[in-house]
């Protein structure tokens, strides 16, 4: 086990030095920072000085180190844009994304286990037909587009839900949330349906196959010769059989989900950190996408590895693989 | 297994028909598009500003000359989305060629030499399938934009957009081929050839190649739909393809911005021909994946 | 349908104005944010114009756009090189610190750092004396005709919670030093900032303290920008705003239809012309002589453009057309430059013939997306046109964070751009940062390689010259030089287009600028 941990331990490390290692050549390769932050009107004497300054005089491979360093102690440098330090940048946005992706996953949860059970357990009726067919309507629809249509539909022809930004958010030391006012709640609505969308379906499909998988196996037909009700043998024997996958893939979609909500933040102006990303890339802000690439790799790669563990945990078999 | 295979072909369902159909007419339409649009909205001189936002030939200001009307330019939309279709089925196409190649080549590398190889290729891999295919296209789409200002032109846009598309896709047939290479390299007729001693590339092309086709080519269907999607969002998001060459993902961006003023059509039918050929991708891919390997269904 | 959807955006709008009424507050919004609260971190005139309602420069335009006393009560000047202010009495900061001349030196102190970014807009000023509590010196370089209109675009800060803060130099991302200053606001104006969230929102109230009879009723503002124009129009129908400024030129008509919302308009400013490449060769043709230094080939690219179908088509009719480089209320604009010469592809082709470019040639025209009203439109409008008669146009556009370095680079064959005159609001400035080679601090923004001997003489005079009539006169004539040379290809003058709902009045001004210090909400 503790071999396994270090090994695991040890991938994740390499994995953040090579996402590190990226981000260190967008940072200083891609669009010259000098060209970037110097007036202007700027002199050559004045370009060399602020090149001093920045340390780009020195070997690519001390300059690395320095940005290793500064990363791990969390200075990410400061944004092109709003010259203010990335970290505190990423930091106000964190709240407004988890808070979405976390109303998102919920939302696929509640609604994608019932629907996957349904089209599981009467696969040829109509509605797991209809469900079905809406489900690959749903994968094949961009996110913009339903984004757009659902803002047309609730926020302007009905005027019940607003279109757009986060509504009233509280703040609690550092965290800002809008789930506790009426119009922080009301705004995450359509944002994190629109954002849902492609999860609940991949849930829905999940569970139904697995579903089918469990219901064929010896165990569940020993459940039924044994005399058991359907409804036991269904909820409470199959459906927990077929639940672990679908939480480990909900899991692991955590991370896609943020990567996803840029698209999502976009539509609804809503200002978490995909929003930030992508108006950095609109502006050349590279320290930002530096830092944001560097943030959701840590994020997947944390994902990853917890997940792994825990699987190594729960099922010894896995053990000797590593 | 060919028998039953076989069998399962003939016992295709009517809604794989309609959908098969459904993306070979949008393709075929896409293909020929230089020849079957009325115009070639990609030539300047083609549109006047005059024509600017003709609504669709049914409805009461209709003109003739305009079946699905024109857009803010003036350009006749059914020709611009046509050629929007066709880009976008050329880029996502382009990406799931790219990535096959790459993806199937590294696989079978990795599957048949093992050891560092082996360990190299998926680790690298790994690294690549912790980001996200939409994240690490706008990084690639961006940070290109930024290294080469003619990244952002129309003849050099598609590849870099197939670049930042394949970057991701790669990695599931390497997985893919590697494992099914591993399982056909211990096979005896393989451990045979490799006894009489021919070349180790000819071993690879000549007799693992053919038999690791079939997943290659389910995992290419789906990906063909993702790939087109990925490059719409893209090109929405202003990263993509630009507005003098647009794609269908341009044309929606370009629309979004007219969806009040009751220029409705202008955002509504891309958005609609993009939905169909994706759906009409998906389900034959499905279908496909369902047919290959039923223990599949349902899954990613 | 159609009639209800607006119906019901309507129902639904008035019936979330009126509990939205008491308070008195304005919601407005815009597709960019803030750039920065640090007002000399930044040169954009969004940022400006949004600064000014925390802080108060030392004089400030009214009403009518005049320039009126502000912090500053009187001026004169004492010596060619220096004017003397006499300050405002009595007036405090937001953090309730006294307004002195100790400020006003420390402001311009401040921007004048080398590393601050908006230098430039004092660039005349090499420092400022205290005289005594009241009273401050700025010593300017020479004689200087414009010195007041560039104080109106100078907020003064405070002295004291710059140095508690640590504020005292400008943010600099070179060295790493982000103050205080550019996530709070102290300044003097007429509301107190209350809190900055970048993207999200940016929310003001009322300052009761404030030294100026205040000729508005709003106690509170909240800004919020959104890039999208479909869903900035969203929010405004659906209630969740009382101010889209600018509100998109296409969603006008359906805007002012609903009756619970009114539209405001008005000539801008801003013109946006189209600049040629005076180099000695172009990027489309290497090798080649470029044929815009040739004065048919530019007279035909101006002919070549229908300004009458981008003014219908494009702008909706709500742009002016213009021949000249300056809007009609900025001095030295005259009418018998303003001319046009008119739509003629024919002609235009006849132009390229004589020029011994019967069958064109290749250009490249570049563009911002994201900077002037329908930029990315305008220009796909004009290439098609240029295409038409016989010059194959290659259009790129881009966003303005990667489009004005290469423009200042001068790597563009022709390009876009627009010009406002601020924050100085004086002919004075084209021809100083457009006209006039890039030497002795003139030509700023010219690029392109456009120089005429003429120009460069009348531009140094006017630069010192204090009589305005005669100030005026050489502005004119140097205009008329640059139209009679067609060193740019004026388009329009970009309307300012604002929408609100009903019970809300904004006076508009043509430099953009939302003042809700002059609003009334009812």
């Amino acid at each position: 086990m503790l071999r396994l941990l270090l090994a695991r331990l040890g991938q994740a490390a390499l994995v953040m030095l090579a996402v590190s290692a990226v981000s260190f050549g967008m940072f200083r390769f891609v669009g010259d920072p000098v060209a970037a932050l110097s007036r202007e009107n700027a002199t050559i004497a004045e370009k060399a000085e602020l090149r001093e300054q920045l340390g780009l005089d020195r070997p690519v491979v001390v300059q690395f180190a320095g940005f290793l360093s500064r990363i791990v102690r969390g200075d990410f440098g400061i944004s092109f844009r709003n010259q203010r330090p990335v970290a505190t940048l990423i930091a106000e946005r964190l709240p407004a994304t988890l808070e979405l992706v976390l109303v998102a996953t919920l939302l696929s949860l509640a609604l994608g286990i019932p629907l996957g059970v349904l089209c599981a357990l009467k696969p040829d009726g109509v509605a797991a037909r209809l469900v079905q067919a809406v489900s690959l309507i749903g994968i094949s629809t961009p996110t913009f587009v339903t984004g757009i249509v659902l803002i047309l539909t609730f926020a302007v022809t009905l005027g019940l839900l607003p279109s757009f930004g986060r509504g009233e958010t509280v703040q609690i030391g550092p965290w800002s949330t809008g789930l506790l006012t009426l119009s922080g709640l009301k705004a995450l609505i359509l944002p994190s349906i629109t954002l849902a969308l492609y999860q609940l379906t991949l849930i829905m499909r999940l569970v139904r196959s697995e579903l089918i998988d469990v219901l064929s196996s010896d165990y569940i037909r020993f459940a039924r010769a044994r005399g058991l009700s359907a409804r036991h043998i269904h909820f409470t024997l199959a459906l927990r059989n077929a639940l672990m996958p679908v939480i480990t893939v909900t899991g692991l979609q955590i991370g896609s989900l943020i990567a996803f909500a840029i698209v999502t933040e976009t539509v609804f102006q809503w200002p978490g950190m995909g929003l930030l990303f992508i108006q950095a890339v609109s502006f050349s802000d590279v320290p930002v996408m530096a830092a944001y690439l560097l943030f959701v790799g840590l994020l997947f790669v944390l994902i990853n590895t917890a997940v792994d563990l825990l699987y190594a945990l729960v099922d010894p078999r896995l053990r000797v693989r590593a | 297994m060919a028998a039953s295979l076989s069998r399962r072909l003939r016992r295709v369902p009517l809604s794989v028909w309609l959908a098969g159909l459904m993306a070979v007419a949008i393709l075929a339409a896409a293909a020929l598009a230089p020849l079957i649009a009325p115009f070639d909205p990609t030539d300047l001189t083609s549109f006047n500003l005059i024509d600017a936002e003709l609504p669709p030939r049914f409805s009461p200001d209709g003109d003739p000359r305009f079946l699905l009307g024109t857009d803010n330019q003036g350009r006749d939309l059914l020709s611009a989305m046509l050629y929007g279709a066709r880009v976008a089925i050329l880029i996502g196409g382009g990406a799931v060629m790219v990535a096959a190649v790459v993806g199937v080549g590294l696989g079978l590398i990795a599957g048949y030499f093992g050891g560092w190889v082996d360990a190299t290729i998926m680790r690298f891999g790994d690294i690549i399938l912790s980001f996200p295919t939409i994240l690490l296209a706008l990084l690639v789409a961006g940070v290109a934009r930024m290294l080469f200002p003619a990244a952002s032109s129309a003849e050099w846009a598609p590849f870099i957009l197939i670049g930042a598309i394949a970057i991701h896709e790669w990695v599931q047939y390497a997985r893919t081929v590697r494992a099914a290479t591993m399982v056909e390299s211990a096979r005896d007729y393989v451990r045979a050839v490799k006894v009489i001693g021919l070349p180790s590339r000819q071993i690879m092309l000549r007799h693992i190649l053919p038999n690791v086709m079939g997943p290659v080519l389910v995992i290419a269907t789906i990906n063909l739909a993702a790939a087109v999607l990925t490059e719409a969002t893209l090109s929405f998001l202003g990263v993509g393809m630009p507005p003098t060459y647009p794609s269908l993902g341009t044309l929606i961006r370009i629309g979004n911005e007219f969806v009040f003023s009751g220029v409705w059509w202008i955002a509504l039918f891309p958005a609609l021909l993009l939905v169909l050929l994706v759906l009409g991708v998906n389900i034959v891919g499905d279908w496909l994946r369902d047919l290959f390997n039923p223990k599949l269904r349902g899954r990613g | 349908m159609n009639r209800i959807a607006m119906l019901l955006a309507a129902v639904s709008a008035t019936a979330l104005i009126s509990t939205a009424t008491d308070a008195k507050t304005v919601r407005w919004s815009a597709p960019t944010d803030i750039a920065t609260l640090d007002p000399f971190a930044q040169t954009e005139s969004f940022t400006t114009a949004m600064l000014h309602h925390v802080f108060d420069p030392l004089v400030r335009r009214g009403r009518t756009m005049q320039l009126e006393p502000a912090l500053a009560t009187g001026w004169k000047a004492v010596k060619p090189d220096t004017w003397r202010f006499e300050l405002r009495k009595g007036v405090k900061f937001h953090n309730g610190n006294a307004f002195t001349a100790d400020d006003v030196v420390a402001s311009v102190t401040r921007l004048l750092d080398p590393g601050a970014r908006a230098r430039g807009n004092l660039s005349q000023v090499i420092r400022a004396e205290k005289v005594d509590d009241f009273t401050v010196d700025l010593v300017t370089k020479g004689p200087y005709p414009l010195l007041l209109n560039d104080l109106a675009g100078i907020y003064i800060m405070d002295k004291e919670w710059m140095e508690q803060t640590g504020s005292l130099k400008p943010g600099n991302i070179a060295t790493g030093v982000s103050t205080a200053a550019s996530t709070t606001a102290i300044g003097t104006g007429p509301f107190k900032l209350e809190s900055f969230k970048p993207d999200a929102g940016t929310n003001m109230v009322v300052n009761p303290d404030w030294w100026d009879k205040p000729e508005h009723n709003v106690t509170r503002i909240e800004f919020k920008p959104i890039k999208s124009d479909a869903t900035r129009v969203a929010a405004l129908l659906s209630g969740e705003l009382d101010l889209i400024a600018p509100a998109p030129l296409q969603d006008l008509a359906r805007i002012s239809a609903n009756s619970a919302f009114k539209v405001i308009e008005e000539p801008s400013l801003r013109l946006i012309f189209l600049g040629l490449s005076q180099r000695d060769e172009l990027k489309s043709m290497p090798g080649q002589k470029n044929p815009l230094k040739e004065l048919k080939v530019r007279q035909a690219l101006w002919q070549g453009i229908d300004l009458d179908a981008i003014q219908k088509r494009v702008m909706r009719g709500k742009s002016q057309n213009t021949g000249t480089l300056v809007a009609p209320p900025v001095p030295g604009y005259d009418k018998a430059n303003d001319t046009l010469l008119g739509y003629n592809a024919d002609k235009a082709k006849a132009l390229l013939t004589e020029a011994g470019y019967p069958n064109g040639f290749k250009l490249g025209l570049n563009c911002p997306n994201d900077r002037y009203i329908n930029d990315e439109a305008i220009c796909v409008a004009v290439a098609a046109m240029w295409s038409r008669i016989g010059v194959q146009t290659d259009v790129k556009t881009e966003s303005r964070a990667t489009y004005f370095p290469k423009q200042d680079r001068g790597e563009f064959d022709s390009f876009m751009l627009g010009w406002a005159t601020l924050p100085p609001m004086d002919g004075f400035s084209v021809l100083s940062a457009l006209l006039t080679a890039p030497k002795d601090g003139f030509g700023g923004s010219n690029s392109m390689g456009y120089t005429n001997p003429e120009i460069e003489r009348l531009t140094r005079e006017a630069a010192v010259e204090l009589d305005e009539p005669k100030r005026r006169g050489m502005m004119v004539q140097a205009l008329k030089v640059a139209k009679d040379t067609i060193a740019y290809i004026p388009l329009h003058l970009q309307p300012v287009a604002w929408a609100s709902r009903q019970g809300l009045d904004v006076p508009q001004f043509p430099d953009e600028y939302v003042r809700l210090w002059f609003a009334q909400v009812k």
